[in-house]
Formats: C-alpha cells, sequence, structure tokens
C-alpha cells in the first residue's frame, strides 16, 4: 500500500481534522451569528459547494479575509483563501454596487480626490453629507474617512527627490501604495529619509498600480487580476533587471503582493516573492546584519508607543521586526498590544451593514489601548490606523513615522 | 397482539422494503422482518450506482435492459433519492477502442442511449477524468441513495397499512406439513421470542437466504461474492466514470452525495464468512491503482473508508428453468420446486433492479392468495418524491441555505415535515453534511431509529470527514433526551459507533485519515471518557 503514502491531496481542504480552532480565534464569528465561521465557511463548505456549487452560502461575504483563522490552523489548511477563494469562484457576479467599485477602486478615487483635497476632506466631514452617503451608498454615516493629502506622494517625488535619490550607491524600489500616495504622503518621506540615512536610495517601480486586496473584497476579481500583473511586471523588472528589492511600508499591500497574488489570483510569483519586503524588516534585517546603522537624536522626550499587530502581519508572522525597531529608538518605550483584529479590515467596516460587526470586534482592543497609557499607538497598517483614530482617544502612526521623527 | 399476517417479508433491504410496499400498495396484509437495521446488507454495501445497463449491455442484454427500464422508473419515482449525473466509458490507450463500436451498438439495442462524444468534450465535461482518454461513451448513468431508496419504500409501506420490525430475527420458519405457516423470530430489543403467522412467507433476505431457506430443508445455493469499495472525502467527479472494455476490477467511480466511490473488486468467499468481511491490503491496491486510471487525482484524493459488501450470486445448477445467470433476478417458489408451499425466495439480482423484484415476487405471492391487483409501483411515487426539488425550498425559506439543501437532497418534499424555526433546532449536530437537530428529531420520530448506526444511515450523521468526531457525542446526547436510557447503555452505544467507524477507516489508516481519527480517539477517550468502556466491548 505505497501509492498514497507520500502524497497529499492538492485540495488543501482535505487536511483540515475539524479541531475548530479556527472558528475559536475568528473576531467575526464571536459577534455576528450570521457567520457560521471559518471551519464551516471554508473547509466544510468546499466539501458541498464540490458536491453542488448552489450549497455557495452568501454569508461567506462576513468574511473580513483576517487569516487569523489560517494563523491558529495546526494542520496548515489554507481556510481564508478557501473562502475568498469560493467567493471568487461561486459568489455572485454581478454584484458590484456603486459603493464596493468607490471603495475598491481606491487609486481611481484618491487621484480624482487629491486635487481637491481641502474641499473633498471638508465635504465628507460634514454631517448631511455622510447622512447622504450612508442612505444613498450605504457607507455608514458615523464611519470617519481619512483625509486626503493635497497633491500626490508620487508628484512630489519625481519633483523633489527622484534626482538626489540615483545618486546612492545601494538602491530599494518602493511600493508607497494608495495611502501613502492620497493620503499620507508624509510616510513615503520619512521612509525615504530613513532609507538614504542607511545609505539606501529610493526608487519608484515602473508603473505602480492599487494591490488590489480592495478589489478582490468587493468582487471585482478581473480587475484585480489585471492591476496585480502590472504589478509583477514592474516588480519583476526591478528584481531581475536592476537587482533592487522591493519594500512597501504597507502590511496589507505586502501581504497581498506576496501570498494574496498566487492563492488567489492564480498569478505565479515564486521567482521574486522573497525580494518583496515589508519596510520595517528589510530595515531591521540591514542593521542586525550590520550592513548600515541609524543615529537617533538623544534629547527626545520619552514616548510610550502601544504597537498594535495587523492581521496581515500575524500571518506573516512579522510584528516583530516593528516592534523590535520601534525599541531601538532611545527614549521609546514600547507596550505590545494583544494581536488581535481591529475591525475595520479595509473596506469592510466601511459599508453600514459591517459597521456593528467592525465596532464590536474591535472594542477589546480598543479598551486594550485606552488602558494602556500609551502616549500614541504605532501599527503598519493604513486601515488600522483609522480605526484606532477614529475609535479610541489616542492617535496612531506608522512605526517609520515614528523613528524618523527621532532620527539625528 | 395480532400474530397473523398474509405475507411475512424477510429481510430489510431494498428487496424487502420494496415487496412490503407493493404488499401494502395492493392491499395485502405485510408483515417485514429484519434482524438488524434496514439497508445492512448488500443494499447499503454497493456502489450506489443508477445504472444505465450500459455496463451488461454486451454480456447481459436482458439486465442491461431491466437496468435503463429501472432506470427511468427511478427517476421518476424516487427523484430524491437519486442524481442523474450521467455517465462517461472512457476508452485508455492500454483498453484499445474496437471495444467501442460493439459497446454502442449493444447499448443501443438495449435502447439505452449512448452517444460517442470527442475525448476534448469528455474532459470538458469531466475534468476529473484521465487525459489520456482516447474515447469517451456518454450514457444515462447516475447515482442512487440506498439508504434513502430504502427507508422511503419502509415509510410507505408503513403508510399504506404494512408493519415494519427491525432487530426482529427469523430463527426458524413454522411448518405444518408441506407448508410453511409462518416464522419463530427473536425480538433483539425486547428480548424475547415471538411467533408470526402468514399464508405466504417471502425470503427476501439477500446472500443470508440461503441460510433462511436452509431452516426449511430447502437448498438455494449461493455464491457470495465480495465486492470491496473505497471512499473518498469530497467528490472528485461530476459524471459517473466507467472503463469501456469488458467489466472487471475497479472500473466504476459514483460520485455520490458529498463523496466519490471507487469498486469493486470481486472475490468468492465462503458462505460461513460473509457476515465477516475484511478488506485485505492487496484489494485496496487494486481499487487505487484502477482508480487512478480512472481519475489521476485520486492517488492523491483523502480516503475517509474502506468497506465491502456481498454480492447475491445464485449458483445455476440450482435453478430448474436454467434462466438465472442471463436474468440475474431469481424468484423461485418452493411450491413448484421443492414442493414447499407458501415459500417463495426471491433473490439474485440487483439494487437497480429491486422494484422489478418486489414487482415480481409480489405478483407471485398474490397468486397463491387469490389477489388480483395490479403492482402500481412503477407510478406512484415515492413519499419525500412527489415534489421538485424546487417547489420544496420555497417551502423552507427559513433555513440556512446550506442546511436547506442538505436536507432537501436527503428527505426531498418530507424536509418540511423538519423543525427548523428555531435557531436551536438549526443548531448543527453534523457539522461535515449539515444535519440539524430538528434533522435528528425528526428522523427519531419517524424513520425508525435504535441507535447510533441507524441514524446514520437516515441521516448522513457521521459519515462526512470527521466520521463522528463531533457529531456522535451531540447526537448520542439527543438520543439520550428522547429515550432515557441508563448511562452505560448510551456509553455502549457511542463506542458501538465510534468503532464501527474505525472499522472502515483502519485499512486505509494513513495520511489526515489517521491523523483525524487519533484526534476522534483523544476527545472520546481522553475527554468523554470512553476508553474504559472500549476494553468491555469487543472490537468487530
Amino acid at each position: 500500500m505505497n501509492i498514497q503514502q507520500n502524497t497529499v491531496s492538492e485540495n488543501n481542504f482535505e487536511q483540515c481534522i475539524k479541531c475548530t480552532i479556527c472558528t475559536v480565534y475568528c473576531p467575526v464569528a464571536a459577534v455576528n451569528p450570521d457567520y457560521p465561521g471559518p471551519k464551516q465557511a471554508g473547509p466544510d463548505g468546499e466539501r458541498l459547494r464540490l458536491k453542488q456549487p448552489d450549497f455557495y452560502d452568501n454569508a461567506l461575504k462576513y468574511c473580513m479575509n483576517c487569516k487569523r483563522c489560517e494563523v491558529a490552523c495546526p494542520s496548515n489548511v489554507r481556510i481564508g483563501d478557501i473562502i475568498q477563494a469560493a467567493r471568487i469562484k461561486y459568489g455572485p457576479k454581478h454584484n458590484t454596487s456603486v459603493r464596493n467599485f468607490v471603495l475598491a477602486n481606491t487609486d481611481l478615487v484618491g487621484s480624482l480626490a487629491t486635487p481637491f483635497a481641502p474641499i473633498v476632506n471638508m465635504a465628507v466631514g460634514l454631517k448631511p453629507v455622510r447622512m447622504v452617503m450612508d442612505k444613498v451608498m450605504a457607507i455608514d454615516h458615523r464611519r470617519i474617512f481619512p483625509k486626503y493629502a493635497h497633491g500626490t506622494f508620487t508628484a512630489w517625488y519625481r519633483k523633489h527627490a527622484a534626482a538626489q535619490q540615483a545618486a546612492f550607491p545601494q538602491q530599494v524600489a518602493y511600493f508607497h501604495g494608495c495611502y501613502v500616495n492620497y493620503n499620507n504622503p508624509q510616510l513615503g518621506k520619512d521612509l525615504i529619509r530613513i532609507m538614504n540615512a542607511l545609505g539606501y536610495g529610493v526608487q519608484l517601480l515602473d508603473k505602480e498600480k492599487c494591490c488590489g486586496v480592495a478589489l478582490i473584497s468587493n468582487g471585482l476579481y478581473k480587475q484585480a487580476k489585471r492591476q496585480a500583473q502590472t504589478n509583477l511586471a514592474s516588480i519583476r523588472s526591478s528584481v531581475n533587471d536592476c537587482r533592487t528589492d522591493v519594500i512597501a511600508t504597507s502590511s496589507t499591500c505586502t501581504f497581498t503582493l506576496r501570498d494574496e497574488y498566487p492563492h488567489l489570483l492564480q498569478l505565479p510569483n515564486d521567482d521574486v516573492r522573497d525580494h518583496i519586503e515589508l519596510a520595517t524588516r528589510y530595515i531591521y534585517r540591514l542593521i542586525q546584519e550590520g550592513k548600515a546603522r541609524l543615529k537617533f537624536r538623544e534629547d527626545a522626550a520619552p514616548l510610550r508607543v502601544a504597537y498594535h499587530t495587523p492581521c496581515h502581519m500575524e500571518k506573516m508572522g512579522w510584528a516583530y521586526y516593528s516592534i523590535e525597531l520601534l525599541r531601538m529608538i532611545p527614549g521609546v518605550e514600547v507596550v505590545v498590544l494583544d494581536s488581535q483584529c481591529c475591525g475595520i479590515a479595509g473596506t469592510y467596516g466601511f459599508k453600514k451593514e459591517n459597521y456593528n460587526t467592525s465596532q464590536a470586534v474591535g472594542e477589546p482592543l480598543f479598551r486594550q489601548i485606552e488602558a494602556s497609557g500609551a502616549d500614541i499607538v504605532a501599527t503598519d497598517c493604513e486601515t488600522c490606523k483609522w480605526q484606532i483614530e477614529m475609535s479610541t482617544s489616542k492617535a496612531c502612526e506608522h512605526p517609520l513615522s515614528i523613528l524618523a521623527s527621532r532620527l539625528a | 397482539m395480532n400474530n397473523t399476517y398474509d405475507v411475512i417479508i424477510i429481510g430489510g433491504g431494498a428487496t424487502g422494503a420494496g415487496i412490503a410496499r407493493d404488499c401494502s400498495l395492493r392491499g395485502i396484509k405485510a408483515l417485514l422482518l429484519e434482524r438488524s437495521d434496514i439497508a445492512t446488507g448488500a443494499t447499503g454495501r454497493n456502489h450506489g450506482l443508477l445504472h444505465s445497463g450500459a455496463r451488461y449491455a454486451v454480456t447481459d442484454h436482458e439486465s442491461a435492459v431491466e437496468c435503463i427500464r429501472e432506470n427511468m422508473i427511478l427517476r421518476k419515482i424516487a427523484a430524491h433519492c437519486v442524481e442523474e449525473t450521467d455517465g462517461l466509458f472512457i476508452t485508455l490507450p492500454e483498453d484499445g477502442l474496437e471495444y467501442q463500436a460493439t459497446f454502442v451498438d449493444a447499448c443501443r439495442r438495449a435502447g439505452i442511449r449512448a452517444d460517442i462524444i470527442d475525448p476534448k468534450e469528455a474532459l470538458r465535461l469531466e475534468p476529473s477524468a484521465n487525459p489520456a482518454l482516447i474515447g469517451a461513451v456518454r450514457v444515462p448513468d447516475g447515482a442512487v441513495d440506498p439508504f434513502r431508496l430504502t427507508s422511503s419504500n419502509i415509510l410507505d409501506a408503513k403508510a399504506h397499512g404494512a408493519e415494519v420490525r427491525t432487530y426482529t430475527e427469523v430463527k426458524e420458519l413454522l411448518r405444518e406439513q408441506d407448508r410453511i405457516v409462518g416464522v419463530a423470530a427473536y425480538d433483539h430489543r425486547a428480548k424475547c421470542e415471538v411467533n408470526f403467522y402468514a399464508r405466504v412467507v417471502i425470503n427476501a433476505g439477500g446472500i443470508w437466504g440461503h441460510g433462511i431457506a436452509a431452516k426449511a430443508g430447502i437448498t438455494v445455493n449461493m455464491l457470495p461474492a465480495k465486492g470491496a469499495l473505497l471512499i473518498f472525502g469530497h467528490r472528485v467527479n461530476k459524471l459517473v466514470l466507467n472503463r469501456c472494455r469488458k467489466p472487471a476490477d475497479a472500473d466504476i467511480l459514483v460520485p455520490g452525495d458529498t463523496i466519490s466511490l471507487i469498486g469493486t473488486t470481486s472475490s468468492k468467499v465462503p458462505y460461513d464468512q460473509i457476515d465477516n468481511m475484511v478488506i485485505t491490503p492487496d484489494e485496496v491496491d487494486i481499487l487505487l491503482r484502477e482508480g487512478e486510471k480512472l481519475a489521476p487525482q485520486l492517488a492523491q484524493t483523502r480516503i475517509l473508508r474502506a468497506y465491502a459488501g456481498v454480492r447475491p450470486l445464485v449458483a445455476s445448477d440450482d435453478d430448474p428453468s436454467g434462466r438465472t445467470v442471463s436474468r440475474g433476478i431469481v424468484l423461485l417458489d418452493h411450491a413448484t420446486r421443492d414442493g414447499m408451499e407458501g415459500f417463495i425466495t426471491i433473490t439474485g439480482g440487483k439494487l437497480m433492479t429491486y422494484r422489478l423484484m418486489a414487482e415480481w415476487a409480489t405478483d407471485l405471492a398474490c397468486r397463491k392468495l387469490g389477489i388480483e391487483a395490479t403492482c402500481r409501483t412503477a407510478e406512484l411515487p415515492l413519499p419525500g418524491s412527489a415534489e421538485s426539488r424546487r417547489e420544496v425550498e420555497k417551502k423552507l425559506h427559513d433555513k440556512p441555505i446550506v442546511q436547506r439543501r442538505s436536507t432537501i437532497s436527503r428527505h426531498g418534499a418530507l424536509a418540511v415535515e423538519i423543525d427548523g424555526k428555531s435557531s436551536l433546532k438549526n443548531s448543527l449536530v453534523c457539522e461535515c453534511e449539515e444535519v440539524s437537530i430538528g434533522e435528528v428529531e425528526y428522523a427519531m420520530e419517524h424513520l425508525s431509529v435504535n441507535n447510533l448506526i441507524d441514524l446514520r444511515r437516515r441521516t448522513r450523521i457521521g459519515m462526512g470527514t470527521c466520521q463522528g468526531e463531533l457529531c456522535a457525542c451531540r447526537a448520542a446526547g439527543l438520543m439520550g433526551r428522547k429515550d432515557p436510557v441508563c448511562a452505560r447503555k448510551a456509553k455502549e452505544d457511542l463506542v458501538a459507533f465510534l468503532n464501527e467507524r474505525w472499522k472502515g477507516m483502519a485499512p486505509i489508516a494513513w495520511g489526515d485519515t489517521l491523523r483525524e481519527s487519533e484526534y476522534t480517539s483523544w476527545i472520546y477517550e481522553g475527554v468523554c471518557g470512553l476508553s474504559d468502556e472500549r476494553k468491555k466491548t469487543t472490537v468487530k
């Protein structure tokens, strides 16, 4: 009986032994009784969907794609991927509402908004406007929108940074993502400052599109795939042709480029995956390996920073690098918060039907933040930042912004 | 208790259940006796293939004709037990294409639709099929669930006045001179002996019919042929896959409910071993080796269980008419054959032809009883099959969608009887197969469930990938609530259920199946404290 001894099923769900740990760790199942939980939505459901595709349950839309189920699974079942793949394969094909289109197309909406940032920011802050968005588009009126920057990061880079960056002997390419480009160019500038201090110049990719995470979660798979192909082509040209690694400040962009592309969009990236790095990890390793060092201001006031681990950081297992980088900064005291979902999950928490779930999921985290005595919260994910700033009394920054502010 | 009937039927397989239904529809007072639960013999231990007859077309024209007729009848009367998947007979390079023309010709002569399709089209229809195939023929094969089919026949028989007693084993045939007048039976639940009387006794015991006939001193010489099968963890194929060659080992892959089945092997076993089916490593090897040729994916797919059934083949030298072998179905009137009045044996045949076998047996019983009533089992739908799935679904909108579709596929129109009004009733007992508390309670109430193993046959509890890991204790709890038993008995039931699950896993215990079964042992021995019971209960 040697035939099956060394083979593992291509159907990854068959490795599930029904221990149900995933459901225990699912942030949604804990607060939303309409969601059947990852075990049932994932491996159990997949078996039934293979029997007949109409066993697809629309409740799968409640999955936030946080992947905490996968982290918890002792059997290596890619539960989150199974659920997302089922949404792609069996879910409604033409359900893209105007709302979902607007939320998913961060690139398009960002380019439209940044030239008129002051007006847009003021408008979406007004109660009547928010009520209209709530009624017409089902974007919850209680949700506070991130502010748009007046002018994009890329425009600033081309005008003010590109020339001097080329002068550095070593280079990295920067996948800035929509957030840095349209909402927070300062984070991009902070990264450049740090990389320059380490002796690295920062390049942009030939062509960068939104990583597509919001497109995937809103059912716009074809567009997601097209954008992913553009990004992979740019990354390949950087890694293969220029021998330049690609780093990203956003944990979710990093995760999407590395793992969601091959798993959900069926775009293999083995050749470049190891060269797509999270910025904090890249910097930490440069310093640890003695290849570069940073000089910090010694006179800065003491700062108590609470670090929040975003779900996709937990999935990658890389929160350690951000935490240790923060600990290198003189005067900074780091409090590591329990690793739990903040509830926003990208565009999920903006949707009216998810608002209550979103806030209920984040509640324990908010309480812990308030009780932490921290001056500021740090996290690598932009949507976690919005959620924490909206739902707690604390400001939230990227670890690299905190680090940059304390460079000598 | 009135112990007198027109007809006593021995055996609760598909045939016995079909006879009980046929008799009761013709106004005959019938009693069915089964020593264990329904569908525990060959009925529940085969492919669950709704034969188009194509498999027999070349070698056995008459069987093929019977199959296609019954196939079309079952689609109508047992719609909720049948999945109209269609099937492919694929030709692999090692088979050669010569057989295909003979095959198609024979199918057409038997009235079986057989369309030769392009290999590329075949792979599009059935992506799991071996890509090396050089030919394919599409036929109206399908899948039929033997447990549902038998249970529906029983339900309808009871609704029309038949009495059904499971766990009642016939010990003696009561004889007055050269006439059988009844049976002496042992009620395993009440633990007492009880006699029943009837003008006609029908032996529908399948392979066990040999032993039943022997009680009247009559020899029906059976050749027990064992067939082993493997169950894969999920549906690998959409269409039934057959090899287009002379019938051989492991050349049918049937998609049935949530799983796929490969089978069978064929080996003669001594009659005294028919209650002791052991799957050998060689059989597992053959099934995998040949199965992989039908669908290469099977080499990696998780196997849930292995099991074997015994075909009731009848030795031809015992049939005076000499037609036994070609026709498959064997109806013996022991009055003409052996000079024993009031006794009929119906055997041979297949699950596919259970209804026809029942019709023949009931026709003969009617002649003996002097009753003139025609058979209506080919027209009247079985309970659960009267309405289309879509119509039933409209009535069940308060159930979560996955559960709704699962219960409809198991109970057809009768799914509306299942309590789904509260979230408690909709809570799941079995998560793999989506069986709710309401469904378990319905089965206990209406489908003659005596223990957890019976419950499995009615609801698919424990038939999913976890093989009882999560559902067994929940179901045991529900059973204890309905019919309070002492803790020892409840534990014994649980142990028997789990050991029966293990029996099927043992021959293929490797990889994830073994890992999961270890986890199950840990739960039940460590958390539920069943380890003591295990020592007391012998593993069969």
